[in-house]
């Protein structure tokens, strides 16, 4: 064919039957200085520069990081009505334009629409709006106002949005949930990383015959902690409290409180008709609710204090 | 032994006018701050991308122990973050880097509005930047979702209702937010797929994009 015969005086040779061109390669780089400025070359030298201040971003990300623990709170519950919504906070600037009276209710579609939709739109196509040939921000007045003002309102909204969060939070005695799991989380009130899927064999009651169970019946305790002990939801549950906590400090916690538990419980319990001795038996059969050994809960031994 | 490797592979693949493309290029005096201390604020394009990858790893790594269903979905956070060896550190990465990725890439946008970068005939460029950040934006509202807290809950919920009340399209795009009547399985299914799947692949293709652009055009010369 006429391909054979064109390809003895083709200048171009493939390798073997391939399509990538065989050829003798100059590969000496152009050399820097034949460019204008002080410009140098992105390998090696200016990759080695970006790569200190690369490592020292990631220096400074890892001390933040390790220094504070992502947030997580309880797990998510469609029936708690008292939760107060939040989205990140990139997003406060448009959550917080819904609150105003001409971007909620009959005009709502300002909000979510109009307003997002031109600020976003006209920041999309931004080239094709401000087509002057110059560049510096000051040369560009329009372009550039309108660019302050949304930098304004953004971040005004995002203040006023978080600022209004924490005055709820302050009015309401609100802790957020995962300041407050942490929390308890520090004071051993919570096993953390086992929530979930595993509580199906519930912790026994030990000597449920005793007299402490009658006791504790009357105390003051089991306003919270609930009649079965399993506690609810700011109280947690008393059963394997023995594992816990020891004779006196079960003591202490119902004189003094623990957390986010108040003290004065011992002396309530008092009030109600219970005697000090009877208080004295609670605190040590409580102690004794110790989780069994082969429950695999808790690691820690349970030390026999009574 | 590595150049004889190299030149085996590129007689094959011509792969010198590939890397050439990529790496071997001039900077220009205008944007290396070891000239002008002030041209820091070109690094934040490429902060913004060391970050992104980041992003990526440690993203890759949770998927390792996360389950996205709501029975364990919480549990298996919880349990990353408290049992699992670094695992705190993996999922704080990922969390703050979510954070300091927007913070950066809105330097990045300001910069270059500012210095009038977008300019012709960079205006496709500014375009897919434009895209990206929507992208990332999006990445984290369905992220926010994945630990399955009342915090991410609600903050869902509120936002499907407010893209829910767009007139016409309101409904559509709550449907095929929440999957369902309610925001529920079905919804944190889909925010994981968005959030792994979708989101990152126009990503990386709009970042693939937005450097080709870039490569191709060069930088904007100085003011």
């Amino acid at each position: 064919m006429a391909s054979d015969q064109r390809k003895s005086d083709e200048k171009i040779v493939y390798v073997g039957d391939s399509r990538v061109r065989k050829y003798t390669k100059n590969n000496v780089p152009r050399d820097f200085s034949a460019y204008p400025g002080k410009s140098e070359p992105f390998v090696p030298n200016f990759l080695l520069k970006e790569w200190m201040v690369g490592a020292v971003v990631l220096m400074g990300f890892m001390v933040l990081i390790a220094s504070h623990d992502p947030p997580l709170g309880y797990e998510a519950d469609p029936t708690n009505t008292s939760f107060i919504p939040m989205p990140d906070w990139y997003f406060l600037f448009m959550y917080q334009l819904l609150k105003y009276p001409y971007m909620a209710d009959e005009f709502l579609v300002f909000g979510t629409v109009i307003v997002p939709g031109l600020a976003f739109g006209g920041l999309l196509l931004a080239p094709f709006l401000d087509t002057g040939p110059e560049r510096r921000w000051y040369k560009r007045p329009i372009a550039s106002s309108l660019m302050f003002v949304g930098l304004i309102a953004i971040f005004y909204l995002t203040y006023v949005s978080w600022t209004n969060y924490q005055k709820t939070l302050e009015e309401q005695g609100i802790v957020p949930e995962h300041i407050e799991r942490a929390e308890r989380i520090k004071q051993g009130q919570i096993e953390p990383g086992t929530s979930g899927g595993q509580e199906d064999e519930p912790i026994a009651i030990v000597d449920e015959d005793d007299e402490g169970y009658d006791i504790y019946q009357r105390s003051a305790c089991v306003a919270c902690h609930a009649a079965d002990m399993n506690g609810q939801a700011n109280a947690p549950s008393l059963r394997g409290i023995g594992s816990k906590y020891s004779r006196e400090e079960l003591e202490d916690i119902m004189r003094n409180g623990i957390g986010t538990m108040p003290g004065g419980f011992w002396d309530q319990s008092i009030d109600a008709g219970l005697t000090e001795e009877e208080m004295h038996h609670l605190a040590d059969w409580l102690a004794r609710q110790v989780v069994p050994d082969d429950g695999g809960g808790e690691e820690e031994a349970a030390e026999p204090e009574a | 032994m590595i150049k004889r490797i190299y030149n085996w592979i590129d007689e094959r693949l011509d792969i010198t006018p590939m890397w050439r493309d990529v790496a071997d290029h001039e900077v220009p005096e205008h944007v290396n701050p070891a000239h002008h201390f002030s041209a820091f604020v070109y690094c934040f394009g490429g902060l913004t991308f060391f970050i992104t990858v980041i992003q990526i790893l440690s993203g890759m790594f949770l998927t390792m122990y996360y389950v996205p269903d709501i029975i364990h979905a919480y549990a298996s956070v919880d349990h990353l973050q408290h049992k699992v060896a670094f695992g705190k550190l993996v999922r704080g990465m990922h969390h703050w880097g979510a954070s300091l990725v927007i913070v950066m890439m809105f330097l990045h946008t300001l910069r270059v509005f500012f210095t009038g970068a977008y300019k012709a005939p960079r205006e496709m460029n500014w375009v897919v930047g434009m895209l990206i950040f929507f992208v990332m934006l999006g990445l984290g509202f369905t992220g926010y979702l994945l630990p399955w807290d009342s915090k991410a809950y609600f903050a869902t919920m509120v936002g499907i209702q407010i893209a829910a009340s767009v007139p016409f399209i309101g409904d559509y795009i709550k449907d095929f937010l929440q999957g369902g009547d309610i925001v529920g399985a079905q919804t944190l299914t889909r925010f994981f797929a968005l959030h792994v799947f979708f989101l990152p692949a126009a990503l990386l293709a709009l970042l693939g994009v937005h450097f080709y652009m870039i490569r191709k055009q060069g930088i904007s010369g100085p003011l």
